[in-house]
């Protein structure tokens, strides 16, 4: 098992056509089991034709009819983004993975009121996306640095998730599920909802959390798996140095008001009883000593 | 981004939230013109830099006389101004705001920010006004009052009405108070603010609630809605290298250290910059080339790093994915050459094609210093800087 996606998941690409929805889908397509997996693009104004043979519907809600599509990932422009998210979810998809960057906060705000009582999960936007390793990568990942194992991961960052998978696997660690949960301020799943999956996860042995400064996400999951979780975690956030009222490249990277510093969230974890480093390369051989 | 004060104050009025009377000027004879045509006895010439505590600093005197206004428009125009938000080296005032005087009966607090738990817009609001909000929060958080705002029903009457009163405003105000919020709720969301706060809000004498100061800032990624906004943008308020960055599509920012940091991904760039701090040193800048670090936006990076004084050595730390080493490394070889790099340089790459482009870096005959991972990386460039 894993976590949100496996080999028998099937997606639609949001975005398809354009040049970053076409290079990655490629690159997701080829990837394990991902010939089986992508089964449809949406673009409303090519509808009938094909991407390289997948086929091309003019809604989600079509595609879905048509392919039984259950997963979608978008890729659309910044100005369209939340509405393509609305439109996935008004179509009940399972799970919805907005990897476009530099979408209006207001815009998410209007989207996650919409999504309120509904069943679709987000995940993202501004996200890498998500990976079961040697099953199926949706997003923009490079695949081949991953391995399938039992190590779970979780984070706000792209390259800094790569880098933990990367210290996994020089210590010949692979992982169930990979979720990058994007750096925005308003967005999907949290850390929490992340690991409250691998909690529940048979075939994830052990997490590695990822954060950053800004926000609280990281504090919330913490306080929750002090009480709750039956797996070993450990953590880093990113950010020690960061200067308080500056923007660290993701928008939800800045602390704001003395709130929000890397020093508030290890303390947190610590008391949680997560393990943390303040060495980025250690991540790897920390989450060894606890398995 | 941001505003100066009197722009903000303008778009706040165009959504119906009372401000002082003011006219905007950039030299003195424009100041005296102002404070003639807004006419009666007293008015405030308040220095417009993007950073908070000018007053404290300085920056803001009040007059009462034509004469008085001449000579602190002529004493504040020019000033470096210095204020806890400035560092040091301060601001150089080129803007001032001639408003007229307000008569102060009570000084209040509102601000809206975007709440990340409630996923909501939230009004924040306190008796407590002209104090830093978060010192209010720390020492005094029952005088702190929020509302999360419906994105749907926005900011209900019984809701401000409710807000108003609980900050002390009197009765006869209140409806006034919350014509006043929702105004400020439309504006927020309307011109897509990440933050507002109207430090102090006040009530006046007569009864009538106005802003006496407006901090706005904007989602930067919701400006392309915005080109009036964006024609308010003042390039010298702003770090000339964030400028220069921003041209080439590079995430950087200025920080203290002398070891320059060029990294992809604002994760990996944080972290790296903290592994530097590990071992003893700081780093220069946050420095993150994005996904597609070609040749010519490593190039810039380095121009751009180097051209802080204070830079003793480069730590180039990347994750090659879907980005493969061997082009970043064509990249670095080209930027050190065509900067003809004078300060130590360490390079750590890890991922596709890792092996190909650290030979390519061997065989540059540059003197780059390889590393391994992170913190071995971190320790190259303090030791390096260092002398050792």
């Amino acid at each position: 098992m894993s976590i949100l996606i496996d080999r028998n998941t099937r997606v639609m690409t949001q975005g398809i056509t354009g040049k970053t929805g076409a290079f990655h889908t490629r690159l997701c397509r080829d990837y394990a089991n991902g010939k089986a997996c992508f089964v449809a693009g949406v673009n409303p104004n090519k509808a009938g034709e094909n991407f390289e043979g997948i086929p091309i519907y003019g809604s989600v809600k079509e595609a879905k009819a048509q392919t039984g599509a259950t997963v979608s990932v978008i890729y659309v422009p910044p100005p369209f983004a939340a509405a393509a998210i609305d439109e996935a979810v008004d179509a009940g998809l399972d799970l919805v993975i907005c990897i476009t960057e530099g979408v209006p906060v207001r815009d998410m705000i209007a989207t996650r009121h919409r999504m309120r009582g509904k069943k679709t999960l987000l995940v993202g936007p501004n996200c890498p996306g998500v990976i079961t390793p040697d099953e199926i990568k949706i997003g923009i990942m490079p695949g081949h640095i991953h391995k399938k194992g039992r190590i779970g991961v979780v984070s706000r960052s792209g390259t800094l998730t790569y880098e933990a998978v990367g210290q996994l696997m020089d210590l010949g660690l692979g992982q169930s599920t990979c979720v990058g949960i994007g750096g925005d301020p308003v967005n999907g799943l949290k850390h929490i909802d992340v690991m409250k999956l691998f909690n529940d996860d048979p075939d994830t042995d052990a997490v590695i959390m990822v954060g950053e400064i800004g926000g609280e996400d990281e504090e919330t999951c913490a306080r929750w798996i002090k009480g709750n979780m039956k797996k070993p975690v450990i953590g880093f956030i990113a950010g020690v140095t960061a200067p308080p009222g500056k923007r660290m490249g993701h928008a939800g990277a800045i602390i704001s008001g003395g709130k929000g510093t890397a020093q508030e969230k290890l303390a947190v974890m610590e008391e949680s009883g997560i393990k943390v480093t303040r060495n980025p390369s250690e991540m790897g051989k920390l989450l060894k000593s606890v398995l | 981004m941001n505003v100066h004060e009197y722009q903000g104050k303008e778009i706040l009025r165009r959504y119906g939230v009372a401000t002082p009377r003011g006219i905007p000027c950039f030299t003195v004879a424009e100041a005296d013109a102002a404070a003639r045509e807004l006419g009666g006895k007293v008015w405030v010439v308040k220095a417009q830099i993007h950073a908070g505590g000018r007053g404290k600093g300085g920056g803001v005197k009040v007059a009462k006389s034509l004469d008085e206004v001449h000579r602190h428009a002529e004493a504040i125009l020019g000033m470096t101004l210095v204020t806890h938000q400035t560092g040091p080296e301060g601001r150089l005032v080129k803007r001032l705001l001639v408003e007229e005087g307000a008569d102060i009966r009570k000084e209040l607090y509102v601000g809206m920010v975007v709440d990340r738990v409630s996923q909501r817009v939230t009004l924040i609001a306190s008796s407590e006004g002209g104090m830093e909000i978060e010192e209010v929060a720390a020492h005094t958080p029952e005088k702190i009052h929020k509302v999360a705002i419906d994105p749907v029903a926005g900011l209900t009457d019984a809701e401000a009405d409710a807000v108003a009163r609980k900050i002390g405003v009197p009765e006869p105000s209140v409806a006034e108070a919350r014509r006043f919020m929702q105004g400020l709720y439309r504006a927020f969301v309307e011109c897509d603010a990440s933050l507002a706060e109207i430090n102090p809000l006040i009530l006046t004498g007569d009864g009538r609630i106005l802003a006496l100061d407006a901090k706005l800032n904007f989602d930067s990624n919701a400006l392309f809605r915005h080109p009036d906004i964006v024609a308010m943008r003042d390039l010298d308020e702003e770090d000339p290298a964030e400028v220069e960055a921003s041209k080439y599509d590079l995430s950087y920012i200025s920080l203290n250290g002398n070891i320059g940091c060029l990294v992809n991904g604002a994760g990996l760039a944080m972290a790296t910059m903290d592994v530097i701090k590990l071992f003893g040193a700081e780093p220069a800048n946050f420095l993150d080339v994005g996904g597609g670090a070609t040749t010519e936006k490593v190039t810039e990076a380095f121009k751009l790093m180097l051209k802080n004084p204070a830079v003793k050595g480069i730590l180039v730390n990347i994750f090659g994915g879907i980005m493969r080493c061997d082009t970043i490394a064509e990249g670095v070889i080209a930027a050190a050459k065509e900067v003809k790099l004078s300060v130590p340089l360490v390079v750590r790459m890890k991922g596709t094609n890792e092996d190909q482009g650290k030979k390519m870096l061997r065989e540059s005959g540059l003197p780059i210093i390889s590393a391994d991972n992170m913190a071995d990386a971190a320790q190259k460039i303090v030791a390096a800087v260092a002398g050792k």
